[in-house]
């Protein structure tokens, strides 16, 4: 169970702190621009973070007490070449979801 | 795109399809959220506040976890870095707006705006500050509400959803779905590539420490080689 103090703080956070990236160069910067290196990074910040972010959650998942679970592998497998080949989010979601149940099925 | 329409209403129609994967991903979190013990008013004013997608299940996900809140926090704004690089890019077509119209463009910065204003800008070259706030709001106005409704659909029905469906991994295949159509070039496969690795070496890290410093290296590793090919 999550503790209302810490979600609220989060919550509230995380409302100012985005609110903030969405300010900062339309709000504070004007018409200056901005450093190419900076841009750059930028770039890369989704794409970067969010596959670290979900890769120990695929390989050791926390709803198996951190084991290797094949359902959700095959699941993650499924997701991945369904998104790569067909550039779909619903249909790399349905893969995803379709390869989970089958595991799970198939485990009994 | 030449078109008789109003900018407002052009803008509307390049918003609406982005409906067809908000609605099933505002419904997702609103679930998601229940399953994490949120009630619905907690999660509409997440939903309504950060307005950011991946940075509320990255919150909810660490949060679940009991990861210490500065942590939760940092990880899910570094989720959302994108959003100052989207902010950045609207600033030469929007920036010379009055400070009042700037606070509700920055609202209203997310992934879906941020694309289809920078095309439609690109395209229109001759159009007045006023007819790109316009076509901007107009987008706006299909993706922001809906985004928040979605979220209280989700929360309503959340609670019927019974536990053997494994919805825990719900997070990680859209993530999926949503980061790997992302990868267009070499430099972004290996900023991704990169953040699975050290994310994985990096898991004896306290706090989850480990996804924020691989984020960081995945991303100095795109940029790096972005630059590399551009001076080759």
């Amino acid at each position: 169970m999550i503790d209302k103090f810490s979600l609220w703080t989060v919550i509230l956070a995380l409302g100012f702190g985005s609110f903030l990236l969405r300010f900062v160069f339309i709000g504070l910067v004007g018409n200056r621009s901005l450093p190419v290196w900076l841009l750059r990074h930028l770039r890369y910040t989704a794409v970067a973070v969010l596959p670290a972010l979900i890769a120990p959650l695929v390989l050791w998942p926390p709803a198996t007490g951190g084991q290797i679970d094949p359902p959700r592998l095959m699941a993650a497998l499924a997701a991945t070449v369904v998104a790569w080949k067909t550039r779909s989010v619903i249909g790399s979601v349905l893969a995803g979801g379709g390869a989970l149940y089958l595991g799970f099925w198939l485990m009994g | 795109m030449q078109s008789t329409k109003s900018p407002y209403r052009q803008g509307i129609a390049a918003g609406l399809p982005f409906i067809i994967i908000l609605a099933p991903f505002g419904v997702l979190f609103g679930v998601v959220a229940t399953e994490a013990g949120l009630d619905i008013v907690e999660a509409l004013v997440m939903s309504t506040l950060a307005l950011a997608g991946a940075a509320q299940f990255t919150a909810l996900q660490l949060l679940t976890e009991h990861v210490p809140t500065v942590i939760v926090v940092a990880a899910a704004l570094t989720v959302n870095l994108r959003l100052a690089m989207y902010s950045a890019a609207l600033t030469p077509h929007l920036g010379s707006a009055s400070l009042p119209v700037r606070l509700a463009v920055a609202y209203c910065v997310v992934d879906q705006t941020y694309a289809c204003s920078v095309s439609a800008f690109e395209e229109n070259p001759h159009w007045t500050l006023r007819q790109r706030l316009a076509f901007y709001f107009g987008a706006a106005t299909p993706i922001m509400p809906n985004w928040i409704v979605f979220t209280g659909v989700g929360a309503l029905v959340g609670e019927a959803i019974p536990p053997e469906l494994a919805l825990d991994f719900a997070v990680p295949i859209t993530f999926i779905a949503l980061v790997v159509p992302m990868m267009r070039t070499g430099a972004h496969r290996a900023a991704a590539l990169t953040g699975i690795v050290a994310s994985l070496l990096l898991t004896w890290l306290p706090y989850s420490l480990g996804i924020i410093v691989s984020g960081m290296i995945g991303m100095a590793v795109g940029a790096e080689i972005e630059r590399r090919i551009e001076l080759s």
